[in-house]
């Protein structure tokens, strides 16, 4: 092994690039899609109970009006929120590299989705 | 991630953009109505406009996340090969037959 080498591998990692803004984007975005991906399945299951009828269907739509299941919507909402718009602004930077502004639109994204999260609690309340 | 499935990601992200904004709008409509199950299946059985939304739907996000959960789990966790392989199709599979399901639940039965 190089000497060059051995000091690569012996300096600490590079962690300043953790201080931008569009890192914590990225880290969100992540996050929120694996979030999303595991809730995923238990959603596709309790729609799936109208193939046992309505009332099946019924007795978990009651089932959600608890505040504790509502407040856990409203966080599901706010992740799918954050997902899209996260996922749109990716798609408008890599396609449009002349889109500028992205921190500004990372930010007004996670603004975006807070107020959906927020509005959705008021109008199931 | 290879440049296959590089591209299948984002398309199904550009896709799915549009439909996740209609289905977010749904979800608002639905949730602030407190729309019961008869209300809801009644807007949805034979439908096929919602079938056909929800179809798409089901099948771009069962691919993207599929490719996701196989991005995050080759950075972040030792799988490679074989095992890498097998997780991604393990959820494509779990999530387009059970989201397949969901679809054929409100709207065909």
């Amino acid at each position: 092994m190089s000497g060059a080498l051995a000091r690569q591998r012996r300096a600490p990692k590079a962690r300043g690039h953790r201080r931008d803004p569009l890192w914590a984007a990225a880290l969100l975005h992540r996050l929120s899609g694996l979030a999303l991906a595991g809730f995923l399945p238990l959603h596709f299951l309790a729609l799936a109970l109208a193939l046992k009828g309505e009332l099946a269907l019924d007795g978990f739509l009651k089932w959600t009006a608890n505040p504790t299941v509502k407040l856990a919507e409203a966080a599901l909402v706010f992740l799918l929120t954050l997902h899209v718009l996260g996922g749109i602004r990716i798609l408008l930077v890599e396609n449009l590299p002349a889109f500028g502004g992205q921190k500004q639109l990372a930010a007004a994204a996670l603004v975006a989705a807070s107020l959906a999260a927020i509005v959705f609690l008021l109008r199931a309340a | 991630m290879s440049v296959r499935l590089y591209i299948l990601q984002r398309a199904t992200a550009a896709v799915m953009a549009p439909l996740l904004l209609l289905h977010l709008a749904v979800i608002f409509y639905a949730s602030s109505r407190g729309l019961s199950a008869a209300d809801l299946l009644g807007r949805t059985r034979g439908s096929l406009t919602w079938g056909s939304i929800y179809t798409v739907l089901v099948l771009a996000a069962g691919t993207h996340a599929a490719i996701g959960i196989r991005v995050i789990a080759s950075e972040w966790t030792p799988l490679r090969g074989a095992a890498l392989e097998s997780l991604t199709w393990a959820c494509l599979l779990l999530l387009v037959v059970l989201g397949l399901t969901a679809v054929a639940a409100v709207v065909l039965a």
